[in-house]
């Protein structure tokens, strides 16, 4: 009995030792996480859309000098 | 919008980047805990940064084959676009490193490495604005930018393999045999680095696109 008890000890072992880790826990199970998410895809999508919209500013800008040229 | 298909890609990985990169599961590591996730983040500069250099070199050794000012501006603009990466490259790993090694700068030779990439690219913007004559500069600045290149390459991949390096990946060990423990990081890893590149090319293109309209302003006026 007490050996086997040592075995299942020595086979759960990587499993406690990954639970010891510390990880945000607490703040995922609080749905915190979210908030951290929300912010940065805010800000990425701004930038991104700056991008965007130089793009659109060029192509007219472009499509301008093709007449003047035409 | 020109091509948009690939610029929709571009979008839509990043933004499932930073969702599945803070949300999805990660190894439960000691010393980097959460900022393992700093990997979508940091390494994606790099990927880019390669591949925008690798753009530039291209285009320089077309400059070279025809003299066409276009190839020039092409080369130039991918160069400085990957500068920058390169540039968000070492700050993010010095933030990561303090949090991890213990020092922003740990000397490690990966980081060194870099660092000389980053200032023979450095090198190559000032080679450029110190010569006035249009042609000279396009073909001279082409010839150095493939040493660049070619000087980047064992610099970053070869050097920091063949000692020790605390950076995964190094030090006899190819890859990301650590953190590639968990297949599930490769699932948001390799969306991050094709995202980061494309809008690393797009936002070159919008760089060239500048430049081509200026040029054509130009030869306009002098006609």
């Amino acid at each position: 009995m007490k050996a086997l008890l040592i075995v299942l000890g020595i086979l759960a072992s990587p499993l406690l030792f990954a639970q010891e880790v510390e990880m945000a826990d607490t703040m995922r199970s609080e749905g915190k996480i979210y908030v951290v998410v929300s912010i940065l895809v805010l800000i990425l999508a701004g930038l991104i859309l700056y991008v965007f919209l130089t793009d659109r500013k060029i192509s007219r800008l472009e499509q301008k000098m093709a007449e003047k040229k035409g | 919008m020109r091509k948009s298909w690939w610029k929709i890609v571009c979008v839509v990985l990043l933004i499932y980047t930073v969702i599945a990169g803070f949300l999805f599961n990660v190894p439960r590591l000691s010393i980097v805990n959460e900022t393992i996730r700093a990997l979508y983040f940091h390494v994606p500069m790099w990927f880019g940064m390669v591949f925008l250099f690798l753009f530039s070199m291209i285009y320089a050794i077309r400059y070279l084959k025809n003299h066409s000012l276009q190839n020039d501006i092409y080369s130039t603009a991918f160069a400085s676009v990957g500068l920058v990466y390169g540039l968000l490259g070492i700050f993010t790993g010095m933030i990561w490193a303090n949090y991890t090694w213990g020092t922003p700068w740990h000397g490690d030779p990966k980081q060194n490495g870099a660092a000389i990439a980053t200032l023979v690219y450095l090198a190559y913007f000032i080679l450029r604005s110190s010569i006035e004559n249009e042609e000279q500069r396009a073909r001279l600045s082409a010839v150095y930018n493939i040493f660049a290149f070619a000087a980047m390459i064992p610099l970053i991949f070869i050097i920091p393999r063949m000692t020790d390096s605390m950076h995964p990946g190094s030090g006899g060990n190819p890859g990301f045999n650590m953190y590639d423990l968990d297949s599930k990081m490769r699932m948001v890893f390799y969306p991050a680095c094709a995202g980061w590149i494309l809008l690393g090319v797009w936002i070159s293109t919008l760089q060239i696109r500048t430049r081509l309209l200026e040029e054509t302003i130009l030869d306009q006026e002098n006609e």
